[in-house]
């Protein structure tokens, strides 16, 4: 993967990003010198999502727009579902319409979560930035701890159960309705989920006391890496209560004071702001208060930790008060910091799921709700990743107008150009870019996001490509690995 | 973390794990496989439909005696091939690439139970990002769906007979 260094000015271009869904790429631009004089994070594929919704009816966003990615499917089914409320004038869900969904979300967020932390991101802290890549990665975990693994698997499963029982599929469901939910929990998923809600709440706190062990033991190193000062952008209940289902915008600065709150998701345009940059297909999320230079922003799970005020299950927030210590009276910044708030919601999931499991109102009751039909529908949800925001308009016949959909990936699109920029300079200027020094860069871009989407994988199609460019862009070097 | 089953009715039971992105044409034909087996409803038969394998599937498939995962092929032998497939000796990993093999492996490892196991790889031409399958693909596809389902409907008709699909 490593390019060599040759003289005169060049880029060095890492390709795909790997245990990051989709095709990932990342630019090192060096000087004569070998100093890192630009480093670009790049989204490859153009998804176009927005466009193609126009001109369907918008009852069947919620099917079309979870086809955006195949490890969250749940959120965007989720976040247009209730987008749609708003066009179907559903105000207030039934109990059974928002604790399905809210189920639905939890069990979403329990396996996302896992396979983050356990799959992708956990074999860089317990093996080392270094480690070679062989070992970097779970099948490692499960030679060196095969319990820990067994468990990171069922964890993942279980999620997926949840997913199934309430939404009819793991990927693709269809649960979620504008005003509402499909179907109600049956009694058997009820119960065969039960039994093991205890112990998927024990197991996280289970990952999250491997974490902190890990972090503890390398405060200096990973604490301090990717570390830089940001906003943080998240929904929160109108107490400032984490919720990541439901709730209004909160925007915080990097000392922790609030810059906007309480922002309903049908202003959000007076608040939030995307500037496009000529090399890539994403755009630039800011808050428009502060500009493009200073208003970019951090979501996700440090984003939610750091910016509410208390989180509403007993294990996470005792978690949460442990995390916030970190900061010293200021938000947590370090991009590492994201796994340790990622666990905390592991287990927020967990006690959720615990909770819900007991309300009788998913068995039964109505499943829908209408109002007074409007033409515009905006709605957030906390993703695993972020947040997101989906925007519908329609016409008179029904149609989709008008899609804007800011998912988790853009809002941190600025953060992860600055951690990319930010370890490459540290670790990579003037020295010979090894697997360990690259493996760097993909670790801060996974702390954020490990899913950009569209992958192919068919059978003989996966390959590692590296190129070594010159300034005109021609290839120097290039190496196809697998 | 294991639904029960009833293994008074039969000797054998079938999983397919059918994946593909269903956004990428012919990519789409694993997926479809097994949502369509789903569809007919055989009784000892489970179907699995996802965009890409995951480490979980290893648990997934130690409830069954026989899996049969289902992939597009971008070069393999036309129509489709059928290969009985062991855990793998390699293993490797990425968050979008995990190989059958590999899911045989944590299964035996970790699960205590290893079902024999096939690939089907069922050749396609193209895999940009559009909806609906390539008209050679469709062939492909259809020719594998009426191979699978034969060998399907004659397990369901007497499980404790001999697996043999290639």
């Amino acid at each position: 993967m490593a390019a060599a260094a040759k003289k005169g000015k060049r880029k060095i271009v890492i390709n795909p990003v790997t245990r990051v869904e989709g095709h990932g790429k990342v630019t090192l631009h060096v000087d004569e010198n070998g100093n890192i004089e630009q480093a670009r994070f790049h989204i490859n594929e153009f998804r176009g999502f927005e466009r193609f919704v126009q001109g369907r009816l918008y009852w069947e966003a919620p099917n079309i727009v979870e086809r955006l990615c195949g490890i969250c499917p749940v959120s965007h089914h989720l976040a247009a579902a209730k987008a749609t409320d708003v066009i179907v004038g559903a105000d207030k869900l039934t109990p059974t319409g928002e604790k399905m969904r809210r189920l639905m979300h939890y069990g979403q967020t329990y396996q996302s979560h896992a396979l983050h932390f356990f799959h992708l991101s956990a074999p860089d802290l317990l093996f080392g930035f270094d480690a070679p890549p062989e070992k970097r990665n779970v099948i490692a975990i499960i030679e060196a701890d095969p319990e820990l693994a067994t468990k990171a698997v069922l964890m993942r499963k279980y999620g997926q159960e949840v997913i199934k029982a309430t939404a009819g599929k793991k990927v693709h469901g269809t649960g979620a309705i504008p005003g509402g939910i499909n179907k109600h929990l049956t009694v058997e998923d009820r119960d065969f989920l039960k039994k093991d809600a205890d112990t998927m709440v024990e197991w996280a706190e289970l990952g999250l006391s491997i974490c902190k062990d890990v972090i503890s033991k390398n405060k200096d190193e990973l604490l301090k890496f990717g570390t830089f000062d940001s906003n943080f952008v998240s929904i929160v209940k109108e107490d400032g209560c984490m919720d990541l289902y439901d709730g209004n915008l909160r925007a915080i600065d990097a000392d922790g004071k609030i810059i906007f709150d309480q922002v309903k998701p049908a202003d959000y345009l007076d608040y939030i702001a995307e500037e496009v940059r000529p090399w890539s297909y994403m755009k630039f999320p800011f808050i428009k208060p502060l500009g493009k230079e200073k208003g970019w922003y951090r979501v996700g799970p440090l984003a939610r930790v750091n910016a509410c005020n208390y989180i509403d299950t007993p294990i996470a927030e005792k978690e949460r008060q442990e995390f916030m210590a970190l900061g010293g009276g200021r938000p947590v910044h370090s991009s590492l910091a994201y796994h340790w708030a990622r666990l905390i919601e592991t287990i927020h999931a967990a006690e959720k799921i615990r909770e819900l499991l007991d309300d009788p109102d998913l068995l039964s009751g109505d499943l829908t709700v209408t109002g007074t039909r409007r033409n515009r529908g905006v709605a957030y949800l906390e993703a695993p990743r972020g947040t997101l925001f989906h925007h519908y308009e329609i016409d008179d016949n029904d149609q989709i107008v008008l899609a804007n959909l800011i998912v988790s990936t853009t809002n941190n699109n600025e953060p992860m150009n600055r951690v990319t920029q930010m370890v490459a300079k540290q670790y990579l200027e003037g020295k010979e870019i090894t697997e360990g020094l690259l493996n760097h860069i993909e670790v801060g871009i996974r702390a954020y996001d490990p899913c950009l989407s569209c992958a192919t994988h068919a059978i003989g199609q996966m390959k590692l490509l590296v190129q070594l460019l010159d300034r005109d862009g021609a290839v120097i070097d290039e190496k196809v690995k697998g | 973390m294991r639904r029960s089953r009833d293994r008074s009715a039969v000797t054998h039971t079938v999983v397919i794990i059918g994946y593909g992105n269903p956004g990428r044409q012919d990519d789409a034909m694993g997926f479809l496989m097994a949502e369509g087996i789903e569809a007919l409803g055989l009784p000892c038969v489970t179907s699995e439909a996802d965009l890409q394998l995951q480490i979980e599937d290893a648990a997934t498939i130690s409830e069954h005696d026989i899996a049969l995962f289902i992939d597009a092929s971008i070069n393999g032998p036309e129509p489709f091939s059928v290969s009985q497939i062991s855990p793998s000796q390699e293993i490797t990993f990425t968050s979008h690439s995990v190989s059958p093999e590999t899911i045989l492996a944590i299964c035996e490892e970790h699960m205590k139970h290893t079902p024999q196991a096939w690939l089907v790889g069922i050749r396609g031409y193209s895999f940009e990002l559009e909806e609906g399958l390539t008209p050679g693909a469709l062939e492909n596809f259809e020719a594998a769906f009426s191979f699978i389902t034969q060998k399907l409907t004659a397990w369901a008709a007497n499980p404790t007979a001999r697996i043999e699909l290639e």
